[in-house]
């Protein structure tokens, strides 16, 4: 997903930071002082983001003629490489703090009231696509599961092998959705397939695809990039 | 406070936060760009070797560059120093900066004269800017009003990466025209005494 520059870039970008120390913040298992200054002014922004955070301000909508099409492929693997979910056997599995964790087929997602989206979706790199999106609205979702939204966070496990979590309240948030769908037709495995979590009001990493598991708890469980060092709530 | 210092402590003190601030987000804000070049270029250098540190220290310098920005204008509108800045009349910038090309402009201590009064004002105006625009691409969906003041997510980048590009024009100047009259520079260390 991240396009890293050149050796060459990297070594000249090393020479500029030195005088600061190790500012990389590049190794979370043995953070330096500038690390954890780092993380503590992450800490600090995932606050005043769900301070911020408005559960009734909507991310822009956009009309059928602004989509991009072909839609835009990125994650930390060649496109090639995007794991193929079996969608006859799916189930996706229920964990943490829901009553009934029986898992759900596509089959009965799809009975559950869907939602659809033109929304544009921002990519922390810069760059941003819009794509028309449908699925189960995960506030509805979590309530026919009886998850208990008291809890702090919902965390997502992919088949390849990504995961992230988002706040509760972004999480009942209209426009969060679990998609099925993209353009009208099922989702193909490099954008997520059989189900992703599609979520405008936060950056395109918070928008894990693929998603086999999903939980409710109040355990911080981090995520693949935000584990390496990107803002957690990652919010728009 | 003597009344015959040259720039005051409030002033010295905001001014050195704000150059710390300014090579953190100029830094920081390269290795953001040289992720997804806004044109075909990319800068060599880069404050946090990889996307994800370039943005850790982008969001955090935020905080030193808007407070620190706050108690400037606030000090500068409470002691009247923002006087110093204004009027600027287009005739005296077009006279005093004549005279600078000719190297026959006087620097008078304590006093800026027209060219800087415009420089300033300029620089602090792209500040502004940059902040606001931001904010813009921080929180497009939050602060959506904000976002639209600027067109959208899409110009509010532009604004954002011209105002920086304003910045380093105003620094790359400021830093010319000191090493030109380096005597300027003590008194903005030790506040200096006006003769
Ligand atoms: C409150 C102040 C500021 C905030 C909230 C802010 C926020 C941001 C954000 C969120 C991005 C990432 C956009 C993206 O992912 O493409 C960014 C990029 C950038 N920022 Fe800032 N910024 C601020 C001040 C500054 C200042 C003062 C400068 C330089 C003088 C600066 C220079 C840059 C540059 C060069 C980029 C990369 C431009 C791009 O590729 O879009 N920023 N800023």
């Amino acid at each position: 997903m991240i396009h890293r520059r050149s050796l060459l870039l990297r070594a000249m970008a090393l020479g500029a930071a030195a005088p600061l120390g190790g500012c990389n913040y590049e190794d979370p298992a043995h953070p330096d002082l500038a690390d954890k200054f780092l993380h503590a002014m992450s800490a600090w922004n995932d606050r005043v983001q769900a301070a911020l955070f408005d559960p009734h301000t909507l991310a822009p909508t956009f009309r059928p003629d602004q989509i991009t099409n072909p839609p835009r492929f990125n994650a930390f693997y060649p496109i090639d490489q995007a794991p193929v979910v079996d969608e006859a056997t799916y189930k996706l599995e229920l964990g943490g703090q829901i009553q009934n964790k029986t898992p759900w087929s596509l089959r009965q997602l799809r009975t559950l009231p869907q939602e659809s989206q033109i929304t544009r979706f921002v990519c922390v790199e810069g760059w941003r696509v819009i794509g028309q999106w449908s699925g189960v609205p995960l506030g509805r979702f979590l309530r026919q599961v009886g998850a208990d939204t008291s809890c702090k966070y919902v965390s997502f496990k992919c088949a390849d092998g990504y995961y992230s979590s988002i706040d509760m309240a972004s999480a009942l948030h209209p426009q969060t959705i679990l998609a099925l769908d993209f353009l009208g037709a099922p989702l193909t495995a490099p954008f997520g397939a059989p189900v992703r979590l599609r979520i405008p009001t936060k950056l395109g990493f918070k928008n894990p695809k693929s998603i086999m598991q999903l939980a409710v708890t109040n355990v911080y469980p981090g995520g693949y990039w935000e584990d390496q060092g990107y803002n957690w709530f990652s919010g728009s | 406070m003597s009344r015959r210092v040259i720039h005051p402590w409030p002033l010295r003190l905001t001014h050195w936060l704000n150059a710390l601030a300014m090579v953190i987000m100029i830094g920081s804000g390269w290795q953001i760009y040289n992720a997804s070049p806004l044109f075909g270029f990319t800068f060599p250098i880069g404050l946090g070797q990889w996307l994800g540190a370039g943005i850790a220290w982008h969001l955090a310098g935020m905080w030193l560059l808007v407070f620190n920005g706050l108690i400037y204008v606030i000090w500068s509108l409470a002691s009247g120093h923002y006087k110093k800045l204004f009027p600027i009349r287009p005739r005296e910038v077009w006279g005093d900066f004549r005279s600078a090309l000719s190297l026959h402009l006087k620097h008078e201590t304590g006093v800026y004269n027209a060219v800087q009064k415009l420089l300033y004002a300029g620089v602090l105006l792209a500040g502004v800017l940059a902040v606001l625009s931001g904010l813009s691409i921080w929180k497009p969906v939050q602060l959506w009003f904000l976002c639209n003041l600027f067109g959208g997510y899409v110009i509010a980048r532009y604004v954002h990466f011209f105002a920086m590009t304003g910045i380093c024009l105003f620094i790359l100047i400021h830093l010319l025209l000191v090493a030109l009259v380096p005597k300027v520079l003590p008194p903005m260390i030790t506040g200096g005494r006006l003769p």
